[in-house]
């Protein structure tokens, strides 16, 4: 829960400036941007991600790093779990399909 | 240390480790404290004491948000529960904690409906998909997570979301240092900052404690580097006598904090006059509760709460590991009684709790338990 976990803006929808398409290691999530108004990212921007809201802008080199933190820590295989959101994303998805 | 040739610079942790051991004074034990759960897993699990010298003792602080809470509050949350019509919805780390009657995943055997989620905007999801019943969010975290909570609250209200509810536990981090510094058994030289935490508050809440008590505290990354940079600035500041607030992991945490997420705890959070913490008891204005402009959205407003008090098992020491007393092993039922898979406390559940970290990553290379117990 207190993980960060990397991810890069894909894009952002554009009816909703704080929701944006993020690629998370190989998996693509909504995260909510609105903790970032006060800089906001752009598309090909790399954010660091606390429970499903971008947290902090980082670089690419440190967001490399950051994965392979998590990976050291034995944590990857979790973050993937809860980016994949236990499933709610694709219920979604299929209810908006 | 085990880990040192899949990190990015060996050479580099190499020559960290090496001015640690110059900079140590050989006639000084060093109590250093690491706040955040996140940072006592890592030093575990990267075997961080491997190189440290013997006389550079980490202390494992109250980081651990799943670990502070105590019983009764979730007791509280699964008493509400127990309506049919209510959605247990919690981040994954929560649901083994064991309440008086069982943890939430036990409650979900016998029937009740505890859904795990991510974040707790898929728990506003879930009201969605479920207008007729009431979802409660069973919400913790310190500064990292309580930003997102609030702006959930925020997104509720201006939806006019209406089964949508928060059971909010979040916590702050300054008044459990305070707590930890005021406790009389309780000896260190310095502390290793939280990391993400400060993303959120910066760098400037911790000056007191530079100022007033003296110690050193260095905020730090989560990689192995990190961890021994921090203790590098440390040491030097000690060598020299000195007592500032440094900032180690500059790469992520801006010295201000970050000011949006302020504005949103500010906009739906208070601090409570005081809440009670497992092991460090009643701390006066150390929680959040939910403003009374967003009074529908807090579920302890909305239903009965019993406002449960549980006293901890007694033979398990929780309180004195989370105060930094114990170490884990020296805990009665650490690895006997109490396992990761089978959890008396709350410290043996969370990968952040530092029983569970312990267990993982020392227990289980033997050693250092057996040492304990044949000195005991």
């Amino acid at each position: 829960m207190c993980l960060a976990i990397p991810g890069k803006i894909v894009e952002i929808a554009p009816d909703n400036p704080n929701s944006a398409l993020v690629d998370v290691v190989g998996m693509r999530r909504r995260v909510d941007l609105g903790l970032l108004e006060d800089d906001r990212p752009v598309p090909g921007d790399w954010v660091l991600i606390h429970v499903g809201f971008a947290m902090s802008k980082i670089s690419e080199v440190d967001a490399i790093d950051q994965m392979r933190t998590l990976e050291m820590l034995g944590e990857c295989e979790a973050a993937v779990q809860e980016v994949r959101g236990y499933g709610l994303e694709e219920i979604e998805d299929k209810q908006a399909s | 240390m085990k880990y040192v040739d899949e990190f990015r610079d060996p050479e580099l942790i190499t020559r960290a480790a090496e001015e640690i051991r110059r900079l140590a004074d050989p006639n000084r034990h060093y109590r250093l404290m690491e706040v955040c759960g996140g940072h006592t897993h890592a030093i575990y699990r990267f075997g961080l004491k491997d190189v440290l010298p013997s006389n550079i003792e980490l202390i494992h602080g109250p980081g651990c948000p799943v670990c502070v809470l105590p019983m009764g509050r979730i007791d509280d949350a699964l008493s509400v529960a127990k309506d049919p019509d209510v959605i247990f919805a919690a981040f994954g780390d929560m649901m083994r904690v064991p309440g008086t009657h069982g943890s939430p995943l036990e409650h979900k055997a016998r029937g009740m409906d505890v859904r795990i989620v991510y974040s707790p905007t898929d728990a506003i999801k879930l009201a969605k998909m479920n207008p007729q019943k009431h979802v409660m969010f069973f919400a913790i975290g310190f500064e990292t997570t309580a930003p997102s909570t609030a702006l959930t609250l925020m997104r509720a209200k201006s939806e006019g979301l209406h089964n949508f509810s928060i059971f909010c536990n979040h916590v702050t981090i300054i008044p459990a240092i305070r707590a930890i510094l005021d406790s009389p058994d309780m000896r260190l030289d310095g502390f290793i900052g939280p990391g993400h935490v400060s993303t959120v508050i910066g760098c400037r809440p911790y000056e007191w404690i530079a100022k007033n008590e003296r110690k050193p505290i260095v905020v730090c990354g989560f990689e192995p580097l990190d961890l021994l940079q921090s203790i590098v600035m440390l040491l030097t500041q000690l060598q020299k006598g000195e007592a500032k607030v440094e900032n180690q992991y500059k790469r992520v945490v801006p010295w201000e904090g970050n000011r949006a997420a302020l504005r949103a705890m500010a906009e739906t959070f208070q601090l409570r006059p005081y809440f009670e913490w497992r092991g460090l008891g009643f701390i006066s204005q150390s929680a959040l509760r939910i403003r009374e402009q967003y009074a529908e959205w807090d579920s302890e407003r909305r239903f009965q709460v019993p406002g449960i008090r549980v006293t901890d098992p007694k033979a398990a020491q929780c309180g004195e590991v989370l105060k930094g007393v114990l170490k884990p092993a020296q805990c009665k039922l650490f690895g006997r009684e109490c396992t990761p898979e089978n959890p008396v406390g709350a410290l043996m559940v969370s990968s952040e709790g530092s029983c569970a970290a312990y267990y993982n990553y020392e227990h289980r290379k033997g050693g250092l338990l057996t040492t304990i117990s044949a000195s005991a």
